[in-house]
């Protein structure tokens, strides 16, 4: 078994109101007055594990709207979570001292979606990627123009553009320069939210290969999220699928993509358009992802699900392993054994 | 069988302060009744261009300069303005990439629909408000009586992707034009969405052009496809004999970069370089500084060969044998 570079135990992540003093007033008098204060908090993340692998490229699936970039926030540590602990190589994070929390930090870092707003206008190309190197002290300062330099090149970036700026290059080369920020503090765990959704293919082409190169080079272990499973299953060793904050079904590629288990993946995998597939009639799941604040009761899935029971309308199904390495929770699979 | 349209060498030039954009280059194809095309390019190869000038939307400084657009037999790039609003919205509609922007966000939807009623019939209120409700129910949106009733906000992307199909659907047109209209969406709304269609085509023999950059969705849907790059149409052909069999460096280059015609962990096969400006195009074969195949020659106009009956290209180095 190798190690474990990042383990998430029970994370939940749930968004509410804010309440200012009145707001908590008029909830107060209304609740001594019988009435029960309306819920409004978003589960958007429930009661997730998870372990990633060094050198692993998991592939984290869903609709807009399942949770999955907030997940992916959380790993990065952009987020805090609600409930629940981050463990960094087998160390909770949180519990940490600060300046070992920070280091843990570095090692895990984010590539966006939008090459566009995730880039600062204002700053030239050397800033945007030497900016964070140069304020943690990572390099010695005579030799931080070769190093800034290497970072570049090795994003498939022509150093001779350091000081441009956002504006003055393409989407595909201002990915680039977020995939050279995020390298640049030398990070050990990458996850990419959705970082080739906004390209053209022949350029997506370029980023996914550039991906596979680093992870070769580098050693990189990823946590990819996207919602194209043709791209998730190209680069993935495991992929797991998330619907409405839980994860319902998780396996290794090869598996998941020939033996889906979960009725939600199998109706996700039977609408992905392919290229091989000709003039085909399409068909459609029945309704739409439900409203997070008020997800269904049991399985989240049951009321768009062809073959629901009574059970999973009352009873929220687990995770449990239907074969070696894969996962899923439907209660399907206890009706068979 | 006649085709519905036929669009013959048109041109659709921007007239820019820093120069002549030529957004739509010589660009030729038809469509026949019921039948599906799948116009195909990257970002800046003009083919939602290609769109807007069939449905004549095209503001200065861009302008139509050569080249007919025949529906049904009648020149669009001809007719007056007049002319062109009784054909646009009724017998030749169009779905755009952002619902957002299509629907107005301060009337309720009934407002949009009615009015797009009373533009083309002549009819009641109540009767509109029906045809309305029975274009929504037709897009598979519950309760459609009651939707009526609500604005753009209080809807999903993909109902309000719907809403804009029903809206365009409302006189069943005899053409409709598709501009990327699931690239927001998620698969399964995508799923929805492509069934809609599917069916106006084979219920009505609507003729569709679905404006897009994704092969996977048209491989399933199209029967034609044509294949644009820096304005023009690289390749053209049955969707089979174009997927199959591409002739053309460029179809050859994009099918390649679709993840799932690779072996996993892979390397994908990627066209090196971007598309260029349309600004400084270089004489001759505009992929010419991407291709692997080029030599000296392709600085010449590239001349159309027809490897197959209905299958052209526009290459000096066709590739012979199948899909990468």
């Amino acid at each position: 078994m190798s190690e474990s570079i990042i383990e998430l135990r029970g994370i939940s992540k749930r968004f509410g109101p804010s309440y200012d003093a009145a707001a908590r007033m008029a909830r107060d008098i209304g609740s001594r007055f019988g009435r029960t204060p309306k819920n409004e908090t978003v589960r958007a993340v429930d009661n997730v594990d998870l372990i990633v692998t060094r050198g692993e490229v998991v592939g984290l699936v869903g609709e807009s709207g399942c949770g999955k970039s907030t997940l992916g926030r959380m790993v990065a540590g952009i987020m805090p979570p609600s409930d629940g602990e981050i463990l960094f190589k087998g160390r909770d994070i949180a519990s940490l001292p600060p300046d070992a929390a920070k280091d843990a930090k570095l090692k895990v870092q984010m590539i966006f979606q939008d090459p566009y707003a995730s880039l600062n206008p204002r700053l030239r190309v050397a800033d945007i990627v030497g900016e964070a190197p140069r304020i943690h002290g990572m390099i010695p300062a005579g030799q931080f123009d070769t190093y800034l330099d290497e970072q570049l090149r090795r994003a498939g970036l022509d150093p001779a553009f350091k000081r441009r700026y956002p504006h003055q290059f393409s989407g595909g080369q201002r990915q680039r320069i977020g995939i050279a920020r995020a390298l640049a503090v030398q990070p050990e765990f990458l996850v990419c939210d959705e970082a080739v959704a906004a390209l053209d293919v022949s350029i997506q082409a370029q980023i996914l290969n550039l991906f596979m190169d680093l992870r070769r080079d580098l050693n990189l272990t990823y946590l990819f999220i996207s919602h194209d499973l043709g791209v998730v299953e190209h680069l993935s060793d495991r992929v797991l699928i998330m619907y409405l904050g839980r994860i319902v079904e998780s396996a290794p590629s090869e598996e998941i993509f020939g033996r889906p288990n979960h009725p939600y993946t199998q109706a996700l995998l039977s609408e992905v358009p392919r290229i091989e597939a000709r003039k085909r009639r399409f068909t459609a799941i029945k309704g739409e992802i439900p409203s997070p604040i008020a997800p269904p009761s049991g399985c989240h899935f049951h009321p768009r699900c062809p073959s629901a029971m009574p059970r999973c309308a009352s009873e929220a199904p687990t995770l449990k392993e239907v074969a070696p390495g894969h996962k899923s929770a439907c209660h399907l699979n206890d009706a068979i054994m | 069988m006649s085709a519905t349209l036929e669009v013959r060498n048109l041109r659709t030039h921007f007239f820019t302060r820093a120069g002549v954009v030529k957004a739509v280059d010589d660009v030729s194809f038809s469509v026949e009744r019921g039948q599906v095309l799948g116009l195909v390019g990257e970002s800046g190869s003009g083919k939602s261009v290609t769109g807007f000038s069939i449905i004549g939307l095209i503001d200065p400084p861009g302008r139509l300069t050569g080249g007919s657009i025949l529906y049904q037999g009648e020149d669009l790039a001809k007719l007056s303005e007049r002319d062109m609003r009784h054909l646009r919205g009724n017998r030749i509609a169009m779905i755009f990439q952002d619902p957002m922007m299509t629907l107005n966000p301060v009337l309720r939807i009934d407002t949009q629909m009615t009015e797009a009623v009373h533009a083309h019939v002549k009819t009641t209120n109540a009767d509109a408000r029906a045809r309305a409700r029975d274009a929504l129910g037709m897009v598979g949106i519950p309760s459609p009586e009651e939707r009526l009733n609500a604005y753009p906000h209080q809807f999903s992307g993909g109902m309000r992707q719907r809403v804009a199909i029903a809206i365009a659907l409302l006189h069943n047109p005899d053409l409709l034009i598709a501009d990327e209209p699931t690239t927001a969406l998620d698969v399964t709304i995508q799923a929805q969405i492509l069934a809609e269609v599917q069916k106006l085509t084979t219920d009505h023999g609507t003729a569709l052009i679905w404006i897009t950059h994704d092969l996977s969705v048209i491989a399933g849907l199209a029967d034609r496809i044509a294949v644009m790059y820096a304005g023009r149409v690289v390749e053209t052909g049955e969707a089979t004999d174009v997927l199959d069999h591409p002739v053309h460096p460029y179809t050859h280059g994009l099918i390649g970069s679709v993840p799932s015609r690779n072996k996993r962990g892979e390397r994908l096969r990627q066209i090196p370089g971007m598309t260029p400006s349309l600004l400084s195009l270089p004489p001759g074969c505009a992929f010419r500084t991407r291709c692997t195949h080029a030599t000296s020659v392709c600085e010449q106009e590239p001349p159309t060969s027809e490897p197959s009956p209905g299958h052209t290209a526009r290459c000096f180095h066709p590739i012979e044998g199948n899909a990468p």
